[in-house]
């Protein structure tokens, strides 16, 4: 018994040693979710409350990171926004990717007129700046939620899985062993399922992380623009109402400054984590030296 | 007997990749005499084309060339200046390289891939006298002229082939390596290629070293024959000779496993499996599956002798000439 | 190239536009409560405080015939997109949205077809020099700083160089295109105003840009220098500056000119909120103005707008494509 959690743990610290990208990117990532929800769940949420101090302090020990114009303290707005954006991310890079998978494992196992048809509709959507079609759904919403945030979002996370998936489902298609197991007289779905997915893991990984980092980016955006969800905390409204008051050419740094280094500390998780992916699924990339 | 152009000395290359280091090439010696033709046969994965390429000095990372000589009409092209030894590839020895198939840059005509060899060495030369070198250069291998304007991707596999022999000979090189130069092509155009490799020994009276695995198509071939295992050199000799009389049982087994007629096909039924180049046992690389193993077989590499004159092996039967 | 591969080129640009066009049509359509209506109900009632309100209303009417069939007003749409009317500005009624859109466009032109110009060229060097197996210690050194940048979005990078060169150190102006109050004409202190102003935009552009570019090509030089042709051309005796341009940089310019093309998207995007940080009076500046006073009749023009111009560029380089990689034309004949 000893040995075997020996043996495995031993593994898992050669993958680790081997693949730092990807555990440091993952490392990263739960990090910032912790300190989102831990963080939540500590402090005194009225903090983030409109009025509760005196607008546009700087930082000192009783608010570390200062309050903003409308007087509210910067960290604590800052640790409740967290959740709210990793949630959008995690929701639309999942409902993007669920539909990347599927479409792509479609194209690439039927091939054909299945394949002509979602392989021409993502490179139509491919081609649509992604903005222009959040922006009018966006503009035509009435009151926008998270939830409904992430799905607007999601819309257009599908397209990378989706080719990737397919290319990854057709090169395996031609290997022999789909044919084998065909010829065992396993079903359409069974041979999906039990040959083709196990082998498309890294490239669905890899899918998920790129859906959630373009979701994350999109949301953001849409938000700096002013079409989030105005009674929420997330790290693009905070930046929104920053630019709003003013905050950067009045040179209150500590409003804007912290949801920008977070948004790029999660972006550089997940670059991270997608290279370390791209190792695992590529390993051309790999210079041995 | 021609003398010595190329003589290989104690050469070893060797890989440090992640799963351990692989000795690829371990100690080989052998000569190549003006206008010969030399064949090197063994098994995927014995060495064969480290081995080839390490006389260009072409071994690239993880691989690199630890020790020994390539002398080449007594210069030892592994002491060479970068900028040297970048000279003397294609015009003192050039390459046939394994994979003809994707060694044509796809992106540029071949006229400009064959002219581009000749440029790097003698820049001089006009526009004009250079295209005219190129059609007769593809004339020669049997390619017609407007093969010069293809790209790569317009060519069958067999024609790229020859374009990579027009290439190999642009220079008039002393040496000609051709590393299995037939593996991904079929019988009838495997023969062609041979055919005009042999042409450039007889006409070019360039030396001819040949890799592969099929011992019966090389036998047709080549004068000299090396016998390689797990990164040695384990017996070298006229062809004949090592035909009718192999002395190592490496080699007997081989050519005992050919199909009895013509004697030509692939490796077969040797008994036991190839050798693992991370995990060699102690003592003679074959003795796992040698036959006529003894127990000093197991403790001491045998060394590399001549045991009859132009008879070489690596074999403890023939220690000291004994047997 | 062939007449069938442009036809098929071109019926994809089609496509794309009649689809991005539809939607844009649809979906407000779809939408419970349709805004515009409101907004206007809105102006009536406050009673012409803004612009010639009552004008508009009745044009906004007649041009969209509300009361007619949903595929009549579909038809009449198309119609008047076709001869390149946008409409009138929801919130300066006599200004039509062409115009505000004509006034904006060479702004973000100038500016996004210089800054990624110098992003693709200076990554794809950047690029090809780290996967060479040579490449300068120094230039090593360089990368994990871009990539840190690239994992910056473009309008965050952007507010950080606002506020580090135009807040702190005032080298810079803080927004807009040109200084305020001063004319715009051909002179020299005219175009050294413009490329101030544009200046710190396109650092956020490049900047961010850069890491990418160079990350992606690196990968594509690597795996090109492990293709058998490489070798080859090593063996031939060939310069390594020959290898590196002729074997090396030219099998990459596919696949990066590929990406360049699908990254426009992502670029046009990005560029529009920058916009929105410096105030650069571009078409994404007047976006987010557009937002802010709800003028959806602006809104739907500008990304008309952006959708044909995306389209039309990818139309344009898939025509080019043929020319850098011969394989092809062969491929599609
Ligand atoms: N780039 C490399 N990295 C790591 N190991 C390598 C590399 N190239 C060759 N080797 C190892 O060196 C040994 C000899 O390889 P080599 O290519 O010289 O054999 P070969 O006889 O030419 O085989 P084949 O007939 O398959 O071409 C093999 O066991 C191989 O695993
Ligand atoms: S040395 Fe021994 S094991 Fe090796 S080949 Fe000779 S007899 Fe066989
Ligand atoms: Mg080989």
């Amino acid at each position: 018994m000893a040995t075997m959690y020996r043996d495995r743990a031993h593994r898992a610290l050669r993958f680790a040693r081997l693949n730092m990208l990807l555990v440091s990117g993952l490392a990263v990532i739960v990090a910032v979710v912790l300190v989102g929800y831990v963080g939540s769940a500590i402090i005194n949420q009225d903090d983030a409350r409109v009025g509760a101090f005196d607008p546009g302090l700087r930082p000192s020990r009783d608010h570390l990171l200062g309050t903003d114009r409308q007087a509210r303290d910067v960290l604590a707005v800052l640790i409740l926004s967290i959740p709210n954006t990793v949630k959008i991310g995690l929701l639309a890079g999942a409902v993007g990717l669920g539909i990347g998978v599927v479409l792509g494992l479609a194209a690439g196992y039927f091939g054909g007129l299945v394949d002509l048809v979602i392989r021409t509709v993502a490179d139509v959507v491919f081609t649509i700046p992604g903005i222009a079609i959040m922006i009018i759904v966006a503009t035509n919403i009435r009151t926008m939620s998270v939830e409904m945030m992430a799905l607007i979002v999601a819309s257009l996370a599908w397209m990378y899985p989706t080719r990737a998936i397919r290319a990854q489902t057709l090169s395996l298609r031609e290997r022999l062993y789909v044919e084998v197991a065909r010829l065992n007289g396993e079903s359409g779905m069974e041979l999906v399922v039990k040959q083709m997915l196990p082998n498309l893991l890294p490239y669905i990984a890899a899918g998920f992380v790129a859906s959630v980092s373009g979701a994350i980016l999109a949301t953001i955006g849409l938000e700096a623009l002013g079409l989030g969800p105005q009674g929420e905390f997330t790290l693009g409204m905070m930046i929104y109402w920053a630019r709003f008051y003013g905050a950067i050419l009045r040179g209150m740094w500590w409003w804007w400054s912290p949801p920008i280094a977070v948004i790029v500390v999660i972006f550089i998780g997940l670059l991270l984590a997608s290279a370390g992916l791209d190792r695992i699924a590529n390993p051309r990339l790999q210079r041995t030296k | 007997m021609s003398p010595d152009v190329l003589q290989v000395k104690e050469l070893r290359v060797r890989y440090d990749t992640y799963s351990g280091v692989v000795n690829a090439v371990e100690g080989v010696s052998f000569s190549v005499r003006a206008g010969e033709k030399l064949g090197l046969v063994g098994e995927s994965g014995c060495g064969k084309s480290s081995t080839v390429l390490a006389l260009l000095r072409m071994i690239k990372p993880p691989g690199r060339i630890v020790a020994g000589q390539v002398l080449l009409d007594g210069v030892d092209l592994l002491r060479l200046s970068d900028e040297e030894i970048r000279l003397a590839r294609f015009a003192a020895i050039s390459l046939i390289p394994q994979g003809a198939m994707n060694s044509l840059n796809p992106v540029m005509r071949i006229r400009e891939q064959i002219v581009d060899t000749m440029r790097a060495h003698n820049g001089g030369k006009s526009r004009a006298e250079l295209d005219s070198r190129v059609r007769e250069l593809l004339q020669w291998v049997g390619l017609s002229d407007w093969v010069a304007n293809m790209f790569p991707h317009e060519l069958s596999g067999g024609m790229k082939q020859r374009v990579c022999i027009a290439m190999a000979i642009s220079l008039k090189p002393k040496v000609v390596i051709a590393d299995e130069p037939t593996s991904a092509l079929d019988v009838v155009v495997q023969r062609r290629v041979m055919h005009t490799l042999e042409r450039v020994q007889q006409e070019l009276g360039a030396s001819v070293i040949l890799s592969g695995h099929d011992m019966g198509l090389m036998a047709q071939f080549v004068d000299r024959l090396g016998v390689m295992y797990a990164g040695r050199l384990v017996e070298m000799g006229p062809t004949e000779a090592i035909f009718e009389d192999p002395l190592h049982p490496y080699a007997r087994l081989l050519i005992d496993t050919l199909p009895s007629l013509d004697r030509k096909g692939d490796f077969k039924g040797i008994p036991g499996v190839a050798p693992s180049l991370l995990n060699l046992p102690a003592g003679c690389a074959f003795q796992p599956r040698c036959p006529h193993a003894v127990e000093r077989c197991s403790v001491d590499e045998p060394a590399w002798q001549e045991a009859r004159p132009g008879r070489w092996v690596a074999c403890h039967l023939w220690a000291e000439g004994r047997r | 190239m062939t007449v069938d591969y442009i036809v098929k080129r071109l019926g994809m640009l089609l496509v794309v536009i009649i689809s991005a066009i539809s939607i844009n049509f649809i979906i407000p359509r779809l939408m419970p409560g349709d805004p515009v209506q409101q907004k206007m109900d809105q102006m009536v009632a406050m009673g012409g405080t803004v612009g010639d309100v009552q004008g508009m209303v009745q044009e906004y009417r007649k041009k969209f015939g509300l009361d007619k069939p949903v595929w009549k007003q579909f038809i009449s749409y198309w119609g008047d997109l076709l001869r390149g009317d946008l409409g009138y500005s929801l919130n300066n009624y006599p200004q039509r949205v062409s115009s505000v859109i004509t006034g904006a466009l060479p702004w973000t032109a100038g500016l996004l077809i210089t800054a990624i110009l110098i992003t693709f060229v200076l990554g794809i060097l950047m690029g090809a020099v780290l996967g060479w197996p040579t490449a300068p210690r120094g230039l090593r050194g360089v990368v994990p700083v871009f990539l840190v940048l690239h994992a910056v979005p473009y309008f965050l990078l952007g507010i950080i160089l606002l506020f580090l060169f135009a807040v702190s150190v005032r080298v810079f102006p803080g927004g807009g295109g040109y200084s305020f109050g001063t004319a715009l004409q051909l002179s020299l202190g005219s175009i050294a105003d413009v490329l101030k102003h544009a200046a710190l935009p396109a650092l956020s552009i490049v900047l961010a840009g850069v890491g990418g570019w160079a990350l992606g090509m690196r990968g594509m030089m690597i795996s090109v220098l492990g293709e058998d042709y490489i070798n080859l051309a090593e063996a031939k005796g060939l310069k390594q500056r020959r290898i590196f341009l002729w074997y090396g940089v030219r099998n990459t310019m596919l696949p990066a000119t590929t990406s360049l093309a699908m990254s426009l998207g992502h670029v046009v995007t990005g560029a529009v909120l920058v916009e929105m940080i410096f105030a650069y009076p571009g078409i994404g500046h007047q976006l987010y103005r557009a937002i802010h006073a709800k003028d959806y009749t602006v809104i739907q023009g500008i990304i008309v707008v952006l959708v044909v111009w995306l389209a039309v560029t990818l139309f344009i380089m898939d025509l080019i494509y043929p020319l850098i990689d011969r394989r092809i034309t062969y491929r599609r004949r």
